[in-house]
């Protein structure tokens, strides 16, 4: 059901929420954790539904923060969806004026008792997400660099800002591709002398890629330019010759290995969904995302030179 | 030098997973539904995730006259209808170039060398690098046959490079004798480390959350003992009659087909000790040791029960009983009903019932472990105050509607003092459910992986066996199967059972 507060307290949010669960017999007690969206009119409508498709593994209460003209007078208004996309209940918090600036006290009161709190910034987020009013109420905050204008350099500035519970989508992007890499080198390999990531310009997903495999395996990684879709290789010179993951059409790739027969598995390209259900999966901090984040800032897998 | 150091690996790396390495899987008995429903659906959804090697390859064995298309289309029918994951043409594409079909017989000599040509063909073209695992989803009976051609064509060898894994599936043997046969016709061929033996159950999540709950909680492990829990009811109940498993089930009956795998399964991890790490041998000595310490009741004519469904009405329909079941002889005495009470002989449970039921056409599909814990010693309550107070209950459901009940005594709201039981629920998935892997999907990438914590050892079997055998020699000579009508919770003796020990089984 959906229920429509306008000009709201959260009290009464609160209310309205407990007599909606009451209603249908008591769905969302195995919320397990808040999800709160940071996002504005035009960009909530894709986000709230990856949410709550994630939900489905996930079942949570999401709170969408929706700024609108910040001229008007201070005025909150609600609606509540319980029972409808799934499991857990979302909220949609239209915050005009003043009061935008003061998400947090709307927020705060409307956590879910004894649950994490996680903040997804699916469009622009805040230079130092964990000192942003709505990045300290949660154990994680969840950016994406991909969104910005200026990829790598938002990536440069979260590894500035970095504090433990930070992650980003374009790492969570990376998943499937650093997962095929590690699962080729669990063969025994030759050794490795250099790599190559070639993706579309200013790919996040692949600058991080570049930097961790040159962090793990101690060899320099270049961060090469190609016509996309999204990463097409990742390749290592190796003693016997070139091993390389290609994957041109942004659906299948193929293990080119030196002496063995092309090998071809499918590597699709995540929803968003699929994205935010795997940062759900773990909220304890990524270390390995901070050393990879470090490590680019560093300046692992720059552009070729 | 080839490194075998892997410096992408890391055990803080929590997002990646775990990935098959390249391999063939070989399943012999692909026309039956536990190959259309569960494994061809599983091998898809592993693919779609993202778990399967490149170069996996998918080899189906059978006596029909197809080509590889044929096969690839049949699979491709089941992936459709039974897979739990989107389908994906992209995925589906890949696993297809792989799925490849040999026609014969299990006594052919030269379709089990076309097998043979055909899977080193598959290392050469794919890459499968000589790794091959054996899923035998056929009748125990022709396990021999199977194993023996495995071993004479040189499949089973793994002299040259590369690992070799047979999976069978339950049940294993009909009784100890049977079972050690069985085990020693793969005993010569593959070594034991080689053999996983596949109950389904343990790759449920909510059986594995029993280790979570008990190990990784401290509110649980306490009053884990004969202290607090007066006695255990582990019940498996079908709504549905034997079905098209005539064949099968005349001779096996209930307390063989699901008490001496499933359910002593469910036992073992309740009332085992805490294993010292998670890891396959830690967890199977422990239930392996509990297991050993099972009792069995001091008289097994009262000590356990078994019936027979008679013509009734389930679920709202009218079904026939079991001995006018097709396939069924009028004097059958297969039991689809039984129950026994065990004990566990160690100080944790020494005195507490263990009681086990499990049968066909009872009133609905449930399987839960219960554990009732005793009466507070003292109530500073009048008699009258709790008079609809029961037993406290820790409730463990494992399908469906996978979670954890606890029932506990609250104030009803009133000026009066009156407490009654009220449960607080959690359900192991609000709807966790949606997207938590099936157990084939589970057990299955633990077989390419070689990971074998979940598969029971060929001791467990035994000891399973060791507990069954008395109890069904003495069924076999002195009773015979009560009848009790479809739909209703089974038969009388069964609860006379209980209140001889002054308990009642729980509402099914």
């Amino acid at each position: 059901m959906t229920i429509d507060l306008t000009d709201t307290t959260t009290g009464a949010i609160h209310e309205a929420l407990t007599q909606a669960r009451r209603r249908m017999g008591g769905p969302a007690s195995g919320t397990v954790l808040t999800l709160i969206i940071v996002t504005d009119e035009a960009a909530q409508y894709d986000a709230v539904r990856a949410a709550s498709q994630a939900g489905r593994e996930h079942p949570s209460r999401v709170l969408a923060v929706i700024t609108r003209k910040p001229k008007a007078e201070s005025r909150l208004d609600a609606e509540i969806r319980v029972g409808e996309t799934g499991p857990g209940e979302t909220i949609l918090l239209r915050m005009y004026g003043p009061l935008g600036q003061h998400a947090d006290s709307v927020v705060a009161p409307l956590l879910a008792p004894d649950v994490p709190v996680v903040t997804w910034w699916p469009d622009e987020a805040p230079p130092s997400p964990s000192e942003d009013p709505l990045g300290t109420v949660a154990q994680r905050r969840v950016t994406d660099a991909a969104a910005s204008e200026t990829p790598r350099d938002m990536l440069l500035d979260l590894a500035k800002a970095y504090r433990p519970g930070d992650t980003d989508l374009s790492w969570t992007r990376s998943t499937p591709w650093r997962s095929l890499l590690a699962a080729t080198l669990d063969q025994p390999y030759p050794e490795l002398l250099s790599g190559e990531v070639l993706a579309e310009p200013g790919n996040p997903s692949a600058d991080l890629i570049a930097a961790w495999l040159g962090l793990r395996l101690g060899i320099g990684v270049q961060r090469g330019e190609s016509g996309g879709p999204g990463i097409t290789e990742v390749s290592f010179e190796t003693v016997d010759g070139k091993v390389a993951l290609s994957r041109p059409d942004g659906r299948n790739a193929a293990l080119s290995w030196p002496g063995h027969p092309e090998r071809r598995v499918a590597l699709h390209r995540r929803e968003t969904a699929e994205l935010i259900a795997e940062e759900l999966r773990r909220l304890e901090p990524d270390e390995v995302y901070a050393e990879t984040l470090r490590a680019l800032a560093a300046g692992a897998g720059g552009p070729a030179q | 030098m080839l490194q075998s150091r892997n410096p992408l690996r890391d055990p803080r790396d929590r997002r990646i997973p775990r990935v098959a390495g390249p391999c063939v899987l070989v399943m012999f008995g692909v026309t039956g539904d536990l190959a259309r429903k569960k494994l061809m659906p599983a091998v898809y959804d592993l693919a779609n995730r993202g778990l399967l090697p490149p170069g996996f390859s998918f080899v189906g064995f059978a006596r029909r006259d197809w080509a590889d298309e044929d096969f690839a289309q049949i699979t491709f029918q089941a992936v459709k209808e039974y897979a739990r994951t989107p389908f994906r043409d992209a995925v589906w594409q890949q696993l297809s170039e792989g799925v490849r079909f040999v026609s014969g017989s299990f006594s052919d000599d030269a379709a089990f060398d076309q097998l043979a040509a055909c899977v080193r063909l598959l290392d050469e073209e794919r890459g499968t690098s000589g790794n091959y695992a054996f899923y035998l989803s056929i009748p125990p009976g022709q396990f021999p046959m199977v194993v023996q051609q495995l071993k004479r064509s040189g499949l089973s060898d793994s002299a040259g490079g590369g690992w070799r894994r047979v999976v069978i599936e339950k049940p294993f043997g009909h009784d100890l004798a049977s079972a050690r046969e069985l085990n020693a016709t793969l005993d010569g061929v593959f070594p034991p480390h080689a053999v996983f033996r596949i109950d389904h159950y343990l790759g449920k999540e909510t059986v594995q959350n029993i280790l979570a709950l008990r190990f990784a909680n401290e509110m649980f492990e306490p009053i884990w003992n004969r202290g607090y829990v007066d006695h255990v009811q582990i019940t498996m109940a079908e709504d549905i009659g034997i079905g098209g498993r005539a064949g099968y089930y005349d001779g096996i009956g209930a307390a063989r087909d699901v008490i001496q795998n499933h359910l002593l399964q469910l036992l073992a991890l309740v009332a085992m000790e805490e294993p010292v790490a998670f890891d396959a041998d830690s967890l199977r000595m422990e239930k392996e040791k509990v297991l050993s310490a099972v009792r069995l009741p001091a008289d097994i004519a009262t000590g356990t029960s078994r019936g027979q469904y008679s013509a009734g009405w389930q679920g709202g329909r009218q079904v026939r009983g079991f001995l006018e079941e097709d396939g069924i002889p009028a004097d059958s005495r297969t039991e689809t009903y039984a129950a026994l009470r065990l004990g566990v002989d160690t100080r944790r449970w020494a005195g507490v019932g263990f009681y086990l039921r499990a049968g066909k056409r009872l009133p609905r599909r449930m399987t839960e472990i219960a554990l009732i814990f005793h009466r507070a010693p003292h109530l500073p309550f009048s008699a009258t105050d709790t008079e609809e107070l029961g037993q406290n209950a820790l409730v463990i459901r494992i399908q469906p509607d996978e979670g954890i009940t606890v029932r506990f005594g609250s104030k009803v709201p009133g000026t009066a003092m009156e407490v009654r039981d009220v449960n607080m629920d959690f359900a192991y998935g609000e709807s966790f459910t949606e997207s938590s892997p099936e157990a084939y999907e589970r057990l299955l990438l633990d077989v390419l992986i070689g990971d074998p914590p979940l598969f029971p050892r060929q001791a467990e079997v035994e000891l399973g066996w060791r507990i069954l055998d008395p109890i069904e020699e003495f069924w076999a000579s002195y009773t015979k199967p009560e009848q009790y009508p479809a739909g209703t919770t089974g038969p009388p003796s069964a609860d006379a059972l209980m209140a001889r020990d002054g308990r009642a089984w729980r509402r099914l």
